[in-house]
């Protein structure tokens, strides 16, 4: 009796195991934290982030019908338009068929705040935070922080564009300093805590120099105006509600370290 | 050989209660029972979110227990000098002015962004000092991701700026009785009468 409950103990052990490293490793890499003072946020502020992993690649069409196989709640006519609205999944032949003209590699698109985010739990992860994202996303071929190199932001905007970017499939933008591919040039990617951007006014409402809108200390200066892309990222997240699926909005996924 | 099964039994079990723990939804929808009553709550009822939050009285709710009354909701944080007093006042300001006939089933919610520093205990001396003590009056608290998704279905947008300061948008929600956003009313020091006419419509 001993030995049966060992070996049930061991291998249910070596179960967690693998789920563990599966978990950790497969398809992300590891991001090295540090202080960065992100282009919108308090003014000249440093921003911590800790360490932390992060999927090389967007989640791709391919993947994420495999995970409304998986989780009927999230296939398309099961949905709840609180959580996901009708654009969700639009394309799609129908609950668990890919439409034909977008390659199953491509990016997932027109999915939810709250889809993407469902997603990521499933697998053990979590939508990454708008810092960690943008701490990544500064980095070109060859540095961590390439913001003031004027042809990354001439590639990035050149990239905003191009139309249907996000047919193509995953991979075939360029690998940046951390080994993280697709971060700019397919899709725009959720994140987090997208429902913390502030911009003065709200961006949204179109209203000007309306205090009445917020409390406390908040309204947002550009710490950089020059770099107008990151500008276009966060008013873009301050314009989007979290049932919204956009057709240039996917997602990937991070873990805590 | 029984045994033999309870041992099994026992070292699995507790994976198999982390794994339904970890799928909630999924697995509503997979029994039948549940979508029963999944079919009552509608689409865009804000009863579809499974999270639990604490009252001021230390009790837990899930928000469908809130089911059929008309709920008048806001995002405070209870150590906000600028904007959240006027919220209040707002608030306040919407519960005089509705009939007494109308008040039976209506709920003012204020929900914290700030959990951390609002526990039931904080949330409850707020509710005295504010003389918000009647059963009318609800201060819930839940976790920070279940917060943030709270916000993200009202589409309230709010960022920490230092441990004790918060920027937010400033949103009254109305809903009605089935837990479906009717009206909102955006800005501090607005007219209330729109808000007020919904609810009363909602109530009648």
């Amino acid at each position: 009796m001993k030995c049966v409950t060992g070996f049930f103990c061991w291998s249910a052990f070596m179960v967690m195991t693998f789920i563990n490293v599966n978990a950790q490793s497969v398809g992300m890499v590891e991001i090295k934290g540090g202080a960065f003072v992100p282009l919108y946020g308090n003014d000249s502020v440093k921003v911590k982030v800790d360490d932390f992993f992060i999927d090389v690649f967007p989640i791709t069409r391919e993947e994420y019908l495999q995970f409304v196989k998986d989780n009927p709640y999230w296939q398309r006519s099961n949905a709840k338009k609180i959580f996901a609205d009708g654009n969700y999944l639009i394309n799609w032949y129908n609950d668990l068929h890919l439409n034909e003209d977008t390659p199953p590699q491509a990016p997932i698109t027109n999915v939810s705040w709250f889809a993407a985010k469902r997603y990521c739990e499933i697998q053990g992860k979590r939508l990454p935070t708008m810092d960690e994202w943008e701490f990544v996303a500064m980095a070109n071929e060859k540095l961590p922080d390439a913001r003031t190199d004027s042809l990354y932001n001439q590639y990035i905007l050149n990239w905003y564009e191009t139309p249907k970017t996000f047919n193509q499939q995953i991979g075939s933008t360029f690998k940046n300093y951390w080994g993280v591919y697709d971060l700019h040039g397919l899709v725009w990617e959720w994140t987090l805590d997208f429902n913390s951007v502030l911009l003065s006014g709200e961006s949204r409402k179109d209203v000007d120099n309306d205090r009445n809108l917020f409390c406390g200390s908040g309204s947002i200066g550009a710490t950089d105006l020059m770099n107008y892309a990151a500008f276009m990222r966060y008013a873009f997240r301050g314009s989007i509600k979290a049932n919204y699926s956009v057709k240039n909005l996917g997602f990937r996924c991070a873990k805590d370290k | 050989m029984a045994n033999h099964n309870f041992n099994i039994l026992y070292i699995l079990l507790p994976i198999i209660l982390i794994y339904s723990c970890s799928n909630p939804n999924e697995k509503q929808s997979n029994t039948l029972k549940n979508l029963d009553q999944e079919q009552v709550i509608s689409d865009l009822s804000i009863y579809n979110l499974p999270s639990t939050w604490t009252t001021q009285n230390g009790d837990d709710i899930e928000l469908k227990n809130l089911n059929g009354n008309v709920l008048v909701m806001v995002m405070i944080y209870t150590s906000c000098q600028v904007a959240c007093p006027r919220l209040v006042a707002d608030m306040r300001n919407i519960d005089a002015q509705l009939p007494q006939k109308n008040k039976n089933n209506v709920k003012f919610i204020m929900v914290s962004i700030d959990p951390e520093t609002d526990t039931p205990e904080r949330l409850k001396s707020f509710s005295i000092e504010n003389k918000m003590e009647t059963d009318q009056w609800l201060f819930l608290r839940g976790t920070e991701d279940d917060t943030r998704e709270f916000a993200a279905v009202l589409a309230v947008n709010y960022k920490q700026i230092s441990p004790m300061n918060f920027s937010h948008s400033n949103i009254i929600s109305v809903f009605n009785k089935k837990g479906e956003l009717q009206h909102q009313q955006e800005g501090l020091g607005m007219d209330n009468k729109e808000t007020i006419e919904t609810i009363i419509q909602l109530t009648n």
